[in-house]
């Protein structure tokens, strides 16, 4: 069944990007704009990684990408929030520092066979044709993503919390006033990025490639940034956006193994292009935009007093 | 009894020498204030005079830096505004402390206890709005909202709470007259129940007609302490100002000229669902007239003054004519050209950048249309600094603009102040067209005094003005024509001297050209 390997694969290269974003996308509904989710996904996989070899459990690694990337967000949060760096370039140096400072930490692991994280396999419904090893034979961090965005989902736009980090994202000054706690909310917006980020570069380095090569994130922080933006704010686009970019990417990997005659530049700038064309269709509304847009995103917030 | 009793026992709340400081500047100054069970208490002051921080103290918004705030008899320490709502203070801001990306219930549920479920917030809302006349969608985003209807949200959010003491910013600036008598009976209510209200407004006869007692405020200090029911507004305005409010002198017997500013069955189709279309709208203004425009909020104002500005120009470009040239389909810098000028109704983010300066705003808005007087260096376009800071000075000294410092940002005069400064700045240009959306909204009596008077004195200069505002008062200052928008239609214009608060009342609630057919009768 090639469809099926194809479906897989797409999978697995959707699933970091749907995670990393969903987590961005509540940072940023906070009002808060992390530019260093490259960095942080890429702290996640090494980390992962090194957990992963040191236990030999790779369940253990992926929480220790979850906690890394929670913790170097913390770094963010504690110069943006409680020093008021400027968000854009903090965001960028944790970037910077990330893919640094994991280059150094995996040194020693690099060419070192990687433990992958292995499908879990539910009796009965793994065996159902076609569906049953697509949706019901997979690792943990796709079911992960799939209860991430109805999670999401549901904090943001049924629950007390997610509205008041809502409304906090789109004016903090009201919110204040209000007596909401805009940075206690804000530092834990930001590590439930850092945190997904972290899970999102786990399974790079011990499901979609169980290794570690340095640099191994490969730009997806920076996609998922891109989906974020063109889902204005809103979590099931952000997984039609992954999914689309995935698809996308494997389809342009078979056509060049195919050998068809289009220049291979071109292919392979087809994810990208084909997922700005997509969103930006998809977000032509410009009221709905307006609404879902966090008015105070990247502003620094001081208490008056 | 002694009516200005300050050591009454029972007192709801009493404030003892409270001061609040602002580096070396005192923007409250040792103020004592004491509110009854059961009072409606009017806080009078002039923009400056320190009632919004009093106020933000008592609702926990700053801390004081020094004195006392006793609360039924006990000292309390008010740190934040949960804090005052569990004491049982609710506040309606004058700035709306709203989110424009939420919904009217979701705004509202943000405010009240946790565990109470959207769906029963949305029930008792429109139950609440409803009952007290101030009706609202609840599931409306407030983006879509105008000024009117936010303000609604914020009073029923202050009601849901449950109060003793209600603090009311300006409540009424921006209601009708029947939507504010609507109001009065619910603050009556309030009181019947036992509540207090605080009660912030420069209408001194709206103070006289419903506040049992008054506190009046001036750069900072209580200067007097009145039953405002025994004094004249002459007697109030002068306890706020220090002197005389000047009255304003109307328009009346100006010689009318040619017609500068036309519109012929302007029709705009409504740029969003929420929106007022116009439909099939027609005005003229002639040199030396003042045209006003009554209505209540949201019933096309902004879409009209958007299409008369040229910020969305209109399809038809002959529907609008500003000195007999076709301008429709021109932008705002076009007309400018022309001799037109504009005051949007928002001061902060659309009429001034609040955080660039006086000058800036200046170099901004005229940039164009005195090109050659602030520009130099041709196609570089080299700003004369010292040229366009003169020239703010010149205004603000025209316009009376207080201010801290030369150049200071725009965002740091007071609302009063600043639209004082964004007139002034227009009419520095000695424009032959005026158009002005809400030129004195939250604006003190002595600067919307000198506002109006200088709307008046331009028209009396030969300039044609339009004028849209929701404050009868106003209008009846400033009019010598009167028309009423509703729905996006716009009743005759009739002259002022014919037209009575009952007539607008009916041409606003839609009784179209009847009333005007009785105010010609009139005649």
């Amino acid at each position: 069944m090639i469809l099926e390997a194809i479906i897989l694969t797409v999978i697995t290269a959707a699933t970091p990007l749907v995670v990393a974003a969903l987590g961005e996308l509540v940072t940023e509904r906070s009002g808060v704009l992390n530019l260093g989710v490259e960095g942080m996904m890429i702290m996640g996989a090494v980390g992962a990684f090194a957990v992963a070899q040191m236990t030999g459990n790779p369940y253990l690694g992926l929480l220790a990408g979850i906690a890394v990337g929670a913790l170097f967000s913390l770094l963010f949060g504690f110069l943006t929030l409680t020093l008021v760096t400027n968000q854009v370039a903090t965001g960028l140096a944790l970037t910077i520092l990330g893919l640094g400072a994991s280059g150094m930490i995996g040194e020693t692991w690099v060419g070192v066979p990687g433990i992958k994280l292995q499908a879990i396999y539910i009796p009965g419904l793994s065996d159902i044709p076609v569906i049953g090893p697509i949706l019901f034979h997979q690792d943990i961090v796709f079911y992960l993503s799939i209860a991430l965005l109805i999670g999401v989902n549901w904090f943001l736009f049924r629950s007390r919390t997610g509205l008041m980090l809502r409304a906090i994202g789109d004016n903090h000054g009201s919110a204040h006033a209000l007596g909401i706690d805009v940075l206690r909310v804000r530092y834990l917006s930001v590590m439930f990025g850092g945190a997904c980020a972290g899970l999102a570069g786990a399974q790079l380095s011990l499901v979609y490639t169980p290794q570690w090569v340095e640099d191994m994130s490969a730009g997806r922080g920076w996609i998922a940034l891109a989906l974020v933006v063109f889902s204005s704010w809103r979590p099931w686009r952000v997984l039609a956006g992954g999914y689309l970019f995935g698809a996308v990417t494997i389809g342009q990997l078979h056509t060049q193994a195919l050998g068809v005659n289009v220049p291979s530049q071109f292919l392979s700038a087809l994810p990208y292009a084909a997922t700005v064309v997509v969103l930006v269709l998809i977000s032509r509304n410009r009221r709905t935009t307006l609404i879902n847009t966090p008015a105070s995103l990247g502003k620094p917030f001081v208490p008056d007093r | 009894m002694k009516p200005h009793d300050m050591s009454r026992p029972d007192a709801l709340l009493s404030v003892r020498k409270l001061t609040k400081l602002f580096g070396s500047f005192a923007a409250c100054d040792g103020i004592d204030i004491e509110i009854q069970p059961g009072e409606i208490h009017a806080l009078l002051g002039e923009n400056g005079a320190g009632k919004s921080t009093l106020v933000k103290m008592l609702f926990g918004v700053l801390t004081p830096s020094a004195g006392q705030i006793v609360w039924k008899g006990q000292p309390v320490r008010i740190g934040s505004p949960g804090e005052a709502r569990k004491t049982g203070i609710g506040m309606v801001f004058q700035h709306f402390s709203l989110f424009e990306a939420l919904t009217v219930a979701e705004n509202i549920a943000l405010s009240l206890d946790p565990g109470i479920s959207l769906a029963r917030i949305s029930d008792e809302a429109a139950a609440l709005s409803h009952a007290y006349g101030l009706p609202l969608d609840p599931k409306a985003h407030v983006a879509d909202l105008s000024v009117g209807e936010r303000q609604r949200i914020e009073i029923v959010r202050a009601l849901l709470q449950n109060p003793q003491l209600i603090i009311l910013d300006e409540p009424t600036s921006v209601l009708t007259p029947q939507e504010a008598d609507r109001l009065f009976e619910t603050l009556a209510k309030l009181k019947a129940e036992g509540r207090s209200v605080l009660y912030i407004s420069h209408r001194l006869e709206e103070v006289q007609r419903i506040c049992d007692r008054a506190t009046v405020l001036r750069h900072g200090k209580v200067t007097g302490a009145c039953d405002p029911k025994r004094e004249t507004p002459a007697s109030l305005a002068r306890m706020m100002v220090g002197n005389e409010v000047a009255t304003v002198s109307a328009a009346g017997t100006t010689t009318r000229g040619d017609v500068l500013l036309q519109a012929r069955n302007l029709n705009v189709p409504a740029r969003t669902p929420f929106a007022v279309s116009l439909k099939n709208l027609s005005l003229t203004v002639r040199s030396g007239e003042v045209l006003a425009i009554a209505g209540v909020a949201g019933n096309g104002q902004s879409e009209l003054f958007d299409a008369l500005s040229g910020e969305y120009p209109v399809a038809d470009n002959d529907a609008i004519r500003i000195r007999d040239h076709a301008v429709g389909a021109s932008g705002i810098t076009a007309r400018r050209l022309i001799g037109a000028s504009f005051v949007p109704e928002e001061r902060h983010g659309h009429a001034a950048v609040t955080g660039m300066s006086l000058s800036d705003n200046l170099v901004l808005a005229r940039s164009q249309s005195d090109r050659r007087a602030f520009l130099t260096g041709g196609p570089l376009g080299i700003i004369r600094h010292k040229i366009v800071r003169e020239a703010a000075k010149r205004i603000s000294a025209a316009m009376d603009v207080r201010k801290s410092g030369e150049d200071p940002p725009a965002g740091s005069l007071s609302g009063g102040n600043l639209q004082k400064f964004i007139v002034g700045r227009e009419l520095d240009r000695q424009p032959s067209v005026m158009i002005v959306n809400q030129p004195t909204w939250g604006v003190d009596a002595g600067a919307a005094s000198r506002i109006r008077q200088a709307l008046v004195d331009l028209a009396k200069s030969g300039s044609a003005v339009l004028v849209i505002s929701q404050d009868l008062d106003e209008i009846f200052e400033v009019a010598t024509e009167i028309a009423v928008i509703n729905e996006g239609r716009l009743s005759n214009a009739y002259p002022a001297q014919d037209m009575t608060r009952e007539k607008i009342g009916l041409l606003m609630g839609g009784a179209h050209d009847k009333a005007g057919a009785e105010a010609q009768h009139a005649h």
